[in-house]
């Protein structure tokens, strides 16, 4: 009895191995959790895109928005680029990071492509994007009204992550804010 | 003329392809300074110690660690400002809790386990070597007469 057992424990280890690998196969190996969910975001004082002011991250708390991280040098963001402007016509607030980037070519991306963004912070040196655990572009942080950050997407933002992840955290945390 | 520019530029451009180098105000702080940055995981290229990559990221958190190192912060500060932003995953060698201890356990536990199959099977063949009957005394006979001819045919 104990040997006719043993001999399915290569079945047995096999299938074992399967289900791991089988979860692996919809796994992203790049996604890596962010240290600052449920973390308040970080404080800054930077230049604003465009503009002769300097914006502080308390001007920036007081409803939900997206924080969406961007430069002039990653591809990806230009595919991005049109949902997010899909997103700010719905009436989400969406304030940018303008990271490691040069602020005429900032401008001239913006002026030609449209622009989502409520205000624009222009993060020369990524020291906001060093506090934010920022490691490429685009990510966007989803922050609460209390100044929170509830959510971090890495990569593009399209129609599939605003419609199955970010839309209904959105959502959610507006009826949390306007309930409680 | 144009050949010194011609050189100008290949000089530049091998120049930009190598990881830059830092100079320390003390001997001691660029060894600290190698151990951490290998130590380091790059966040964008997971496979890599911030010392070896060529990422943007890389070169930042290099950075970084130079100018924490050179105003005087502790290996433990360093290491917690990194953690703070950029998670646990960012060290090679994880502070022990709940999510980590898997993987500071697993090589002992499966190591132990290991060590108790084997012991397992080797007392089981020892068990069935003492059981085994013994030939009859016909059958050891054969056995001789068998292993005999071999013998004499070789």
């Amino acid at each position: 009895m104990g040997s006719r057992l043993k001999l399915f424990l290569p079945l047995i280890l096999f299938a074992i191995m399967a289900v791991f690998l089988f979860r692996g196969l919809s796994l992203d190996p790049q996604a890596m959790p962010s240290a600052l969910i449920d973390q308040p975001l970080p404080e800054f004082t930077l230049p604003v895109l465009g503009e002769d002011r300097l914006l502080k991250r308390d001007e920036l708390v007081g409803e939900v928005a997206l924080l969406n991280v961007w430069a002039t040098w990653c591809s990806s963001c230009r595919v991005e680029h049109p949902y997010l402007l899909q997103i700010a016509a719905s009436g989400v607030p969406v304030y940018g990071i303008n990271y490691k980037d040069d602020d005429a070519a900032a401008g001239r991306w913006l002026a030609e492509l449209g622009n989502p963004y409520r205000a624009n912070i222009a993060d020369r040196e990524g020291s906001l994007g060093l506090d934010l655990g920022v490691y490429g572009a685009p990510e966007t942080y989803l922050v609460d009204a209390r100044g929170v950050v509830r959510y971090r997407h890495v990569g593009v933002v399209d129609e599939r992550v605003w419609q199955t992840i970010l839309q209904p955290l959105y959502q959610q945390l507006n009826a949390q804010g306007s309930g409680g | 003329m144009s050949l010194a520019l011609l050189v100008v530029a290949l000089w530049a451009g091998s120049a930009l392809a190598v990881i830059e180098t830092y100079q320390f105000s003390d001997p001691a702080l660029e060894q600290r300074y190698q151990q951490l940055s290998s130590e380091l995981r790059c966040p964008k290229c997971q496979n890599q110690n911030i010392a070896d990559s060529n990422a943007p990221i890389a070169k930042d958190l290099r950075k970084l660690l130079y100018q924490q190192l050179e105003a005087g912060a502790g290996d433990e500060e360093i290491l917690d400002y990194m953690v703070a932003r950029y998670g646990e995953f960012v060290r090679y060698r994880p502070r022990f809790d709940g999510a980590t201890a898997v993987l500071w356990l697993a090589p002992v536990l499966l190591l132990l386990a290991g060590i108790a199959a084997a012991a397992a099977t080797l007392r089981g063949r020892a068990r069935r070597a003492q059981q085994a009957t013994p030939l009859s005394t016909d059958d050891e006979k054969r056995l001789r007469d068998l292993l005999g001819k071999t013998e004499n045919d070789s």
